[in-house]
């Protein structure tokens, strides 16, 4: 597989501290890769650098193997997709589609052409004498879309193109997208805040913290094996215990595990919700041993399965995903001992 | 129940108030220029007839004779063209600044222009005549022009300055991403876009150079009449009718003017250029 775009040491500080720094970045082509961080991570940053609208401190971007760090946004073969205000509001469809088109001098048959495939393609067919005020919202991202696929541009840049539309919306252009890219091979970087967003939508996940990357991974990998504790808390839900190193074992609230990373000293333990199994203590049994106990503080029922929370004194709330079945066994107040299929260890921050 | 008392209850009070209150409005608003109207067609008209004695064209064809008048009427509109072209040329561009650019003390200089609205116009014009005399501009259609457009500067500004911050970054981005040069981006993009502001403070720049009176007398005379100046003239020589001629003349264009820019102009694009951001 070719690499479509490298970013090499890319930095920019701006005058309120934020910026990034350091950025390294290889993206495939054809490789869908989304840049996911909360707000002033520095996503969009790394993105608007790519498209040619923030002059850097330091660094490189190569498309296609040739370096396009000096040429101004409209010298660049990528293309972006902004959150919102994409169309020019004084054109029809038509003419915001065949804009650039019209700049690089295509025939006029040929941008008629090209202008109703491409409106097909994103499922608005016929409305090339639209005007933007006539469209709703997901209609003009579509169109956004569209007048960015026309270009044909070597990366797609996307800025959280579907925030601003509702759930329901949200959830079929991501679909949409992921169809479009498939049909049409693009390479595209995707910018979100939104994790359900990245991990449904990408090849590739680069979570960004205060302008530096935590991690590249695919989603899967994020999610199972996150690198770092800030991927840990920032990705799904987790379960943080305070452990201890005691040479080859890391202990933590009366249960043991191999010290796979050769951590040392104090560290956090983290586990999901979905590793966590409860096993009710009837009243004979001995309260007392190894393991984790606790008390079921609430059942929440979530459609297919439950979140159970146990009080575990000391070690705080512990969030159990239990699936519908299992959970019928327990009930508020129950006694619990806690296991673990798996855990994660991090050196404490 | 009677009748009239029948039909007040059906309608209700509170749509007659309402019809009470437009046409209140409506005999302050278009009495006046029904009379204007009346008067301008009457050939003998004494009080207390409720209407002219005799309909006539006569002062009409009085006023139009005039060589000043007509004279008058090319001068005026050919000043407000110079006036509205050299605002267009002059603060368009400072608009844009005033929207895009960062500089110290912007807002101090974008309501600066209020200045010249904030002392008594009278005061500003004798200050100006002062200074034009000096450097030979009294009697001179320069001159004139100036003194128009500084009463101008302000709606030339602000309202186009509205306009262009109206318009998004991510707009002129995505011109500049599909391969638009910067000046292609203006041309195509935020010029268009900010056209109906532009227009607005247009349309007004143009009547209200068309209107000036008080500065182009000061400037002006005596070679320099536009229409207003000349209607002083024949209000204070001949009957009231010529001068009722004269105003409707003097009103025409202000109302053509404004049926034709009715589309552009909405309260919107006028009050976002009152807010200082």
């Amino acid at each position: 597989m070719s690499v479509q775009l490298a970013v090499r040491g890319l930095t920019k500080r701006y005058k309120t501290g934020e910026g990034v720094s350091g950025i390294d970045l290889e993206v495939n082509k054809g490789e869908l890769v989304t840049l996911l961080g909360p707000s002033g991570c520095g996503k969009t940053t790394v993105l608007r650098g790519i498209g040619g609208f923030l002059e850097p401190d330091a660094g490189e971007i190569l498309i296609e193997g040739k370096s396009v760090t000096k040429l101004p946004p409209e010298k660049r073969p990528t293309s972006m997709v902004f959150q919102s205000y994409n169309l020019w509001p004084h054109m029809s469809v038509f003419d915001n589609l065949a804009f650039g088109l019209k700049i690089r001098g295509m025939p006029k048959a040929d941008i008629r052409s090209a202008v109703s495939d491409a409106l097909r393609l994103v499922r608005l067919p016929g409305s090339e004498k639209k005007y933007p005020t006539q469209l709703s919202g997901g209609q003009q991202q579509r169109v956004a879309l569209a007048r960015s696929l026309l270009l044909k541009p070597a990366v797609l840049l996307l800025d959280e193109p579907f925030s601003a539309l509702d759930a329901k919306l949200r959830h079929e252009m991501r679909e949409e997208l992921r169809d479009i890219q498939t049909q049409t091979g693009l390479t595209m970087v995707f910018v979100t805040h939104d994790q359900e967003e990245a991990l449904s939508l990408s090849d590739r996940i680069v979570v960004m913290n205060h302008g530096h990357i935590e991690q590249i991974a695919e989603p899967q990998r994020i999610y199972n094996e996150p690198q770092t504790l800030y991927v840990a808390r920032f990705i799904g839900k987790m379960n943080f215990l305070e452990g201890v190193v005691d040479g080859e074992r890391i202990r933590a609230a009366g249960l043991e595990w191999p010290n796979a990373k050769r951590l040392a000293g104090k560290v956090k333990v983290a586990v999901r919700p979905e590793d966590v199994g409860l096993s009710v203590i009837s009243d004979h049994q001995e309260e007392q041993g190894l393991g984790l106990t606790g008390k079921i503080k609430q059942i929440m029922i979530l459609g297919h399965y439950a979140e159970v929370s146990v009080d575990a004194d000391e070690h705080g709330t512990i969030r159990a995903f239990q699936s519908k079945e299992a959970v019928q066994r327990l009930r508020a107040g129950d006694g619990v001992r806690l296991s673990f299929a798996s855990i994660i260890a991090y050196p404490n921050d | 129940m009677s009748l009239v008392g029948w039909y007040f209850k059906a309608i209700g009070k509170r749509r007659i108030i309402e019809f009470i209150l437009l046409t209140v409005f409506a005999v302050f608003f278009a009495g006046p220029l029904l009379n204007l109207v009346v008067l301008a067609f009457s050939g003998q008209w004494a009080y207390p007839d409720r209407l002219p004695h005799q309909w006539s064209f006569k002062w009409w064809s009085f006023v139009m004779g005039q060589d000043d008048v007509a004279k008058s009427i090319g001068l005026s509109f050919l000043i407000a063209t110079i006036v509205t072209a050299l605002s267009i040329v002059l603060c368009v561009p400072a608009a844009y600044a005033f929207a895009r650019i960062r500089f110290p003390f912007k807002r101090v200089f974008l309501f600066s222009f209020l200045l010249t609205h904030a002392f008594p116009k009278m005061g500003l014009y004798v200050s100006i005549a002062v200074l034009f005399y000096k450097v030979g501009l009294m009697n001179t259609m320069l001159g004139v022009v100036l003194v128009h457009m500084i009463n101008v500067l302000m709606f030339m500004t602000w309202i186009p300055t509205a306009a262009f911050r109206n318009i998004q970054a991510a707009q002129e981005e995505s011109a500049r991403d599909a391969g638009a040069t910067p000046f292609r981006v203006f041309r195509s993009i935020t010029l268009p876009m900010a056209m109906p502001g532009i227009m607005v403070a247009s349309v007004f720049t143009f009547l209200n150079s068309l209107d000036e009176a008080q500065g182009t007398f000061l400037v002006g005379i005596p070679d320099i009449k536009t229409m207003p100046i000349i209607m002083y003239s024949i209000i204070a020589d001949f009957p009231s009718s010529a001068g009722a001629v004269f105003s409707i003349i003097l009103t025409a264009p202000t109302i053509i003017l404004l049926l034709a820019a009715q589309r552009l102009i909405s309260a919107d694009v006028m009050a976002s250029g009152f807010q200082v951001k």
